[in-house]
């Protein structure tokens, strides 16, 4: 759906908090819980996988035409995992420490649902610039939310921010926030939260009812089914009353 | 109501309603752990009604507070923040930090009652909650349990020793128990040991049990389920020492958890079938904690476990209602 009416910036701002792929998608929780325990493995990790996510979204467009569709699960996997390759050993090579931090994730970036989300929602269907800007507003959005998870959890469980302690030695810091427990209740606060902005920009509240309100919902083919389907139900009630 | 109005009253069904509210079953239960709260104060000293005024305190303030943020009616009235507050602190060692008290409030109020839509909305017991996030936080201060009357003998430098789950689970041989290292079963059940707030006093224990009982806020069930669960697994592990099993119904927060937690109405199940597999639930994995596990005292966690598979538990055991047939039985009738 190459509209053109729309600015190439929305394209960009839709990533922040409106289609947030973290807090609002809920794609990629696995990542987002598991290395947010501190904000440097956070921000290490929300800038590997927007790297990858922004050069695959460019190369998947620009094949787009050249891939059949039947295959093209396969061709975006081969096309994202050299990129992670390369991370990889980027990151290997200059920033060893982050490297342990992540540890097993790293790589895992390979099968990350946004990324794979981008590709098959956007990148397969829009022109070269839009899906780079679509990356790179996703790819900040990724790293906004990792960022603030880990923030809030490495200042409430280890008393500290980016390794510099900041509680005193007396007070003992909350060790549940580092635990998986703490992980869930944050990012579920800051969904909270997300959800809440979303609204006041005017994306309609989410509802147990239909799939409207879903952040997919412009892409997605199932909501424009739904969408009728809930319509002729609404009508079939009404006339049975 | 005067009988005439009653009559004269029009509205939708049930027409039949009984006369409990909210409020009274909350202050019925607040009742019940008083018993328990002036033992305590008895055996720990004065620093138990403080740690219980600053929970009670904190919860009522957190309640009020998120209600007004989330623009919600006021629920103050029913006592139930109240109630959570004397749980919390009764499941809290005597000398735990006040801030972690309040820690432990807000954590019980705003994210395990408030957020999910405030009383009668939880679905796990928001006072376990809040033990079990400052359990896992704080370990050393949780496990910091007092002695008994160390608060009269201020000068006398008092040795800590293990509490008797710890002690229970280091014994190799559990046929072999004597009690020799224990605090007698008696003073157990006095509440002469070591442990939570509330937890120690078994006599108060079951009298607030007892109140309940005839109170008809709770029925026996769950609790009677629970300890039962748990005293028919210890025998079976203890191969038949009685004393051993004395000790394991009487130590840790077993009681406390089984008559004042286990038979919350909103996180428990409503018909009979559901609360027997409920409570033999929590029995079992309480048990199963305290054997194998790595943490002396399981009751909370069982609870907590069982707290959220109630909405599996009452779909089995959905009665039927009364003039229908069996889905089964049914289409056979009418081939």
């Amino acid at each position: 759906m190459a509209d053109k009416k729309k600015p190439l910036y929305k394209e960009f701002t839709k990533g922040l908090i409106k289609e947030n792929p973290v807090l609002r998608l809920v794609l990629g929780t696995c990542p987002t819980l598991a290395v947010t325990t501190s904000v440097e493995s956070a921000i290490g990790m929300g800038l590997s996988a927007s790297f990858v996510l922004i050069c695959s979204n460019i190369v998947i467009s620009a094949l787009r035409k050249l891939i059949p569709d039947k295959v093209r699960i396969p061709c975006y996997i081969v096309v994202i995992a050299s990129f992670t390759t390369i991370v990889q050993m980027l990151v290997k090579a200059f920033l060893p420490d982050i490297d342990k931090q992540l540890g097993v994730y790293l790589p895992l970036i390979v099968v990350n649902c946004i990324i794979f989300g981008r590709a098959e929602a956007y990148a397969g269907k829009n022109r070269v610039i839009a899906s780079a800007v679509d990356g790179v507003g996703m790819g900040v959005g990724f790293t906004i939310a990792l960022f603030l998870m880990g923030a809030v959890r490495e200042f409430f469980g280890s008393g500290a921010f980016y390794g510099h302690k900041i509680f005193p030695e007396s007070m003992p810091a909350m060790t549940v926030f580092i635990l998986a427990p703490g992980g869930f209740f944050v990012f579920g606060l800051l969904m909270a939260c997300a959800n809440k902005l979303a609204e006041k920009k005017g994306v309609p509240k989410a509802e147990l009812k239909g799939c409207e309100a879903c952040p997919m919902a412009q892409s997605c083919k199932i909501a424009l089914i739904d969408k009728e389907k809930c319509e002729e139900n609404t009508v079939k009630e009404a006339t049975a009353e | 109501m005067s009988e005439e109005k009653r009559l004269l009253n029009v509205s939708a069904s049930p027409h039949f309603r009984s006369n409990d509210t909210v409020t009274g079953i909350m202050l019925d239960v607040i009742i019940a752990m008083i018993p328990s709260l002036l033992a305590s104060t008895y055996i720990f000293g004065l620093r138990v009604l403080l740690v219980t005024a600053v929970s009670v305190v904190s919860c009522v303030g957190f309640e009020f507070i998120s209600r007004k943020v989330m623009k919600r009616h006021n629920t103050l009235a029913d006592l139930s923040a109240v109630v959570t507050g004397m749980l919390l602190a009764f499941n809290l060692p005597v000398d735990i930090p006040l801030a972690m008290v309040v820690i432990g409030a807000a954590v019980a109020i705003i994210v395990a009652k408030q957020f999910f839509g405030g009383i009668g909305q939880n679905f796990v017991n928001p006072a376990l909650v809040g033990r079990i996030v400052l359990m896992v936080s704080f370990p050393v201060y949780m496990s910091n349990y007092g002695m008994p009357f160390a608060w009269q003998h201020k000068g006398v430098d008092i040795v800590t020793t293990a509490t008797p789950l710890s002690v229970l689970g280091n014994v190799a041989d559990k046929a072999d128990l004597t009690g020799a290292d224990l605090p007698s079963l008696m003073y157990m059940f006095m509440g002469i040991r070591q442990g939570s707030i509330g937890e120690v006093c078994a006599i108060a224990l079951i009298l607030g049990f007892l109140y309940l009982l005839i109170r008809k806020v709770i029925k026996p069930t769950i609790p009677l389920c629970f300890v039962g669960t748990v005293a028919l697994i210890m025998l079976i592990a203890g191969k038949g020492n009685f004393t051993f099993v004395g000790y394991e119904v009487l130590s840790g927060g077993l009681l406390l958890g089984a008559i004042f937690m286990a038979t919350d109405y909103t996180t428990s199940p409503v018909n009979f079938k559901g609360q027997v597999i409920f409570a033999i639930g929590c029995g079992l994995i309480t048990s199963v904690i305290r054997l194998f596990g790595s943490l002396p005292e399981g009751v909370s966690f069982s609870i907590i476990i069982m707290n959220i598979l109630v909405p599996q538990i009452e779909k089995f055991t959905t009665p039927k209602p009364f003039g229908t047939v069996k889905e089964k039985k049914a289409k056979e009738e009418t081939k």
